[in-house]
């Protein structure tokens, strides 16, 4: 047992020092469990959203499921999962993935409709395929909005990331369940700040890439 | 399958009375997240409510918001851990309590500020013309007009609450979290699953409540499915 608490200091830095290596492997960790589980996650709500704009009457059913998986607590989903996936990677990334739906499609469908009718209109008339016209026209007049989505999701991953620690993933989680588990501050205040920083880190560079995917944007505020 | 099922009925039937039982963590499960948000709300509303009144603080608003979902709830958990031993209070209660109320906080004073503040200006300034004082726009102008969207804050809250109030059984409260998490220890999924299936419906009632207190409290015309901000 670690006897830390009660005596000595709150931090312990020469424990994190030598721990660097741990760092880095649970960086990765991290980083993987949260880029698979928005990858799938965003190309599972772009179908919807496609299917719901296509066919309205599925939007419904589809804002009811998602929102429904999305109300259901981590935990018990994972625990749900569990008897069926066992303690494993693809339990905690359907887990993490049924969380970004919600926000993804809500945002997609948001964006999408939000594009005026007379650019499509004018579109329609200069030739545009529906195809071309997804690409060209209406995902770049809508990225605005489905960005600020990805960028909830994406933050929202990186903090549910650390709840996997439980079923024997989670990054940063593993410090922090291992320092609940041994009463050792150090570890849990590491996971959490690192948890956090690579939230912000995440957030920020999503902006930084939303800023060079729009520059028309920046270019209309100058003006 | 269906045996599987059939075990975890027989779990819960077996385990449902005496103090450590379905019926009884159920009981503490809800009666802490209520408390929990409760509080939280007497605490952010009202300068919440202040703010908004006054037409400020969206920068803080947005901030609050973003930091709470920067900072996972398992790590708020966490770090209430050692916050409550060093206030000597030691295990259990507290820390979950500390953790949960600290969690409730965010959503509810950005929905009640961002609510009270978005109210059409034409209606504040028509209620001042007819001489009404500003704790009388705030009371019977802004309050009702904003109800649907703070209710949304206090839904998030609470649907957070119960769920995170799952991993109170990590630092040594009761709850329906300590069927999953002894379950997840011991190996025992039929334990595992069925403190998770009490959880998930918790969090579902706990979302229908307040569908249906919408329905009451908020007036016919503003009856708009408000989103959390």
């Amino acid at each position: 047992m670690l006897a830390q608490t009660g005596s000595g200091p709150f931090i312990r830095w020469d424990w994190i020092w030598s721990h660097l290596d741990d760092v880095w492997e649970r960086t990765v960790e991290h980083v993987t469990l949260t880029a698979l589980a928005v990858g799938i996650g965003l190309l599972i709500s772009v179908a919807l959203s496609l299917l719901a704009l296509r066919f309205r009457p599925a939007l419904g059913p589809i804002t009811w499921v998602t929102g429904v998986l999305y109300t259901i607590p981590s935990l018990a989903l994972f625990a749900f999962l569990v008897p069926i996936t066992g303690l494993s990677t693809l339990t905690a990334e359907i887990g993490l993935v049924s969380y970004t739906l919600l926000i993804l499609i809500r945002n997609i469908v948001a964006g999408l409709d939000g594009v005026p009718a007379e650019i499509k209109e004018a579109a329609r008339g200069m030739g545009y395929t529906r195809a071309r016209m997804l690409v060209e026209i209406e995902l770049p007049i809508a990225l605005p909005v489905i960005v600020a989505g990805v960028r909830i999701a994406s933050v929202t991953t990186i903090g549910l990331v650390t709840v996997t620690a439980l079923i024997g993933q989670g990054g940063y989680g593993f410090f922090i369940l291992q320092g609940l588990r041994r009463f050792f501050n150090t570890e849990i205040f590491l996971g959490v700040a690192l948890s956090v920083m690579l939230a912000v880190l995440v957030d920020l560079s999503l902006i930084g890439l939303e800023r060079a995917l729009t520059p028309w944007a920046r270019r209309r505020a100058a003006a | 399958m269906i045996d599987f099922l059939g075990d975890v009925a027989s779990f819960i039937v077996d385990n449902w009375w005496g103090s450590s039982g379905f019926l009884a963590r159920t009981v503490e499960h809800v009666w802490l997240s209520a408390v929990a948000t409760g509080l939280a709300a007497v605490v952010a509303m009202p300068p919440a409510m202040a703010l908004g009144h006054v037409g400020r603080g969206t920068f803080l608003a947005v901030s609050v918001v973003n930091i709470g979902r920067a900072i996972p709830s398992f790590g708020i958990v966490a770090i209430a851990l050692p916050i409550s031993i060093e206030l000597g209070l030691g295990l259990g209660f507290w820390p979950t309590f500390i953790a949960l109320f600290a969690l409730a906080l965010p959503p509810i004073f950005t929905n009640t500020l961002t609510g009270v503040k978005e109210v059409d200006p034409a209606l504040v300034e028509a209620a001042g013309g007819m001489g009404m004082t500003g704790a009388e726009i705030l009371r019977k102008v802004e309050l009702p007009i904003a109800m649907p969207v703070m209710l949304a804050g206090l839904r998030v809250s609470a649907v957070q609450v119960v769920a995170t109030a799952t991993l109170g059984a990590l630092v040594g409260w009761g709850g329906l979290g300590r069927y999953v998490i002894d379950g997840f220890s011991t190996g025992d999924n039929v334990e595992v699953f069925a403190g998770g299936l009490g959880v998930a419906l918790l969090a579902i009632a706990t979302e229908f409540s307040f569908a249906v207190a919408e329905r009451r409290l908020v007036a016919r015309p503003l009856r708009v499915a408000a989103r959390a901000v």
